[in-house]
């Protein structure tokens, strides 16, 4: 754990669909600058807990924080400070990389100059000079994503928000997706992360895992593995799902 | 405000780069104002007809010449016996054949009466309809001519089509209609389409993520529509008047201020089908017909509500397009100053409120 300061802070969330428990009683701390991991096969209630912590969705029950603000009251400040990418990185596909950054930094609020600034910042750190000026539909699958995590956290906020952001990307690609996690990480910026590939879930500081709209388990992976008596995070996963 | 214009420019870019939006954005609306102006008329022009003349004196000639000296008539072919007609009828190109019985001109004289008979191919009922019209009313304006010379008695036309300039009514009656139903259109499919793609490609998500609010969300995203939909109207209006050498009467000011209180209660219902539907098939569908359909057939743009059972009458007064077609004929052609349109004005305003409201209602909803 790198530092004590907590950036989400979550007791008992209930949130019901009609009589569908999609997430029962969870509670967890996430701390500033960790990568956080959320496991969970589909339909576990990953995306419904990011979905409530966004603000895109309202908890049935239950005391949430995040950034410092309530879910209930300060959504709006909550907003400022979080960066989300969703399953489908939702960049403009009929927008040039450069107007996609821009867009993005301008509902944010940046300035002009910052813009302009950070624009060129991320093309170069991406290596996107030469299709800049380029729609998005004619860019590889993988540099659509790590552009569009960039973007996420282009504002620079305090969490950002990914869930299940490396679907459908062959495994190098991931690889590299996921240095740009640890690079936002060590900048400050905490990870909160869903995912079902397990390899993944080793890249996590600690990792919740999810079944049936429980927290079955939460810990770092190694201990994890200790603790169920596993050689990897799959085999967790296989003993904790088969448990129910 | 810095947003709010990136904003913007971002939905232009969308709606420039994408060729289909672009032409049903102005393609569309010229198409079919020429379309249905040309198309559909009430009037008749260049009808070959055929003529069995049985008396061939000077009456049946001038009757003749005045007939086929408009622009509605030719003559195609002159009979020379009642055995003609049917074969002629058949041949299908000729559309109405008259008849004078014999010693026309003296039975005129002598009884101060004679008989002709209009025989039109009635397989369209509408056409033959207008002919006979046509016919009797150029008959009767002949005869109304000549009864100064005679001293005979006037007769009484009770067909009164022709003294209204027949050749431009229909015309008349259709540019506001089509009006309505372009604004209708183009403002409610494109506003719900643009919002549910952006459900689609999921980046809806990302936009409420973001500190901006779904209200500054829903105007950025229609308010480029608000500009083109009423260049849309402008041009609309131009080729009524140019083209179809409509009048504008009245106040113009007055009539672009009806059409942009017109073009956001349209995109009021796209937001509303935006907001209930979550892929843009669905919303281009049910704006299709939900709103088409009884903008063509319940606002009196082509069938009159008056002649409708109650129960339609009742419907066609939610139609919002009547009410804006009410305007948009008292504006252009009877000149009418917003003192006689207060009313019609209000229920639109009316409309607009009430589904705004129901939209912003709805859209939270979905934020939940």
């Amino acid at each position: 754990m790198k530092n004590e300061e907590k950036v989400i802070s979550v007791k008992n969330l209930v949130k019901k669909f009609a009589d569908f428990t999609a997430n029962d009683n969870l509670t967890f701390d996430v701390y500033k600058g960790e990568i956080f991991g959320f496991l969970g096969a589909n339909g576990a209630g990953k995306t419904t807990a990011i979905r409530i912590l966004c603000g895109l969705s309202s908890p049935t029950s239950g005391e949430l924080n995040v950034a410092g603000f309530d879910v209930y009251k300060q959504t709006e400040k909550i907003k400022q400070n979080i960066g989300y990418m969703s399953q489908k990185f939702s960049l403009y596909e009929d927008l040039t990389v450069y107007e996609n950054i821009k867009f993005y930094a301008g509902i944010y609020g940046l300035s002009n100059a910052q813009i302009k600034f950070k624009a060129n910042e991320l093309i170069n750190k991406l290596g996107l000079q030469e299709v800049q000026n380029k729609l998005i539909n004619s860019l590889p699958l993988g540099w659509k994503q790590k552009l569009a995590f960039s973007i996420a956290i282009i504002h620079n906020p305090k969490i950002v928000f990914l869930d299940e952001p490396t679907g459908g990307v062959d495994p190098i690609t991931r690889r590299q997706f996921w240095e740009l996690i640890y690079q936002a990480a060590e900048s400050g910026i905490t990870v909160f992360v869903t995912t079902h590939y397990m390899d993944e879930a080793e890249y996590c500081d600690r990792i919740s895992i999810m079944v049936d709209g429980k927290i079955e388990a939460l810990d770092t992976p190694d201990n994890l593995i200790k603790k169920y008596k596993a050689n990897n995070m799959d085999e967790v996963f296989l003993k904790l799902a088969r448990k129910n | 405000m810095n947003r709010f214009i990136g904003f913007l420019k971002k939905e232009f870019y969308h709606i420039f780069r994408d060729k289909r939006s672009l032409v049903i954005l102005f393609g569309m609306p010229v198409a079919q104002v020429l379309l249905f102006g040309f198309v559909i008329t009430n009037e008749i022009k260049n009808v070959k007809i055929a003529i069995l003349d049985n008396s061939k004196d000077y009456i049946t000639k001038e009757l003749t010449d005045k007939l086929i000296s408009t622009d509605y008539f030719i003559l195609d072919k002159n009979l020379k016996s009642a055995n003609e007609i049917e074969g002629i009828f058949k041949a299908g190109h000729v559309k109405e054949v008259i008849i004078f019985e014999s010693n026309f001109a003296k039975n005129l004289e002598k009884e101060s009466k004679a008989n002709m008979q209009i025989i039109t191919d009635a397989t369209d009922p509408n056409t033959a309809n207008l002919l006979v019209n046509y016919t009797s009313a150029i008959v009767m304006d002949y005869v109304n001519s000549i009864n100064n010379n005679y001293k005979l008695p006037l007769q009484i036309n009770t067909e009164t089509r022709m003294f209204y300039n027949p050749e431009l009514a229909s015309v008349f009656m259709f540019v506001p209609g089509i009006m309505a139903m372009i604004l209708m259109l183009i403002s409610a499919i494109m506003t719900s389409i643009t919002i549910t793609r952006e459900k689609e490609t999921g980046t809806m998500e990302i936009l409420l993520v973001s500190p901006l609010k779904p209200a500054q969300i829903i105007i950025g995203k229609v308010t480029p529509y608000v500009i083109l939909s009423f260049v849309n109207a402008v041009i609309i209006i131009l080729l009524g008047m140019f083209v179809f050498k409509m009048p504008v009467q009245g106040n113009i000011a007055l009539l672009l201020f009806e059409n942009v209180l017109f073009i956001l209660l349209a995109l009021s219902l796209g937001i509303l089908i935006s907001t209930m539907r979550n892929d843009q098939q669905s919303a281009m569908m049910i704006s299709m017909f939900a709103l088409l359909l009884p903008t063509i057939l319940l606002s009196g743009f082509i069938f009159p509500i008056e002649n409708m059972p109650w129960i339609l009458q009742l419907f066609a007064q939610l139609m919002p397009p009547k009410w804006f077609i009410i305007i948009i004929k008292n504006i252009m052609l009877k000149g009418t100053s917003f003192a006689f349109v207060w009313k019609e004005t209000l229920i639109l305003a009316g409309f607009t409120v009430f589904f705004l409201a129901l939209s912003i209602k709805k859209f939270k909803v979905r934020l939940e």
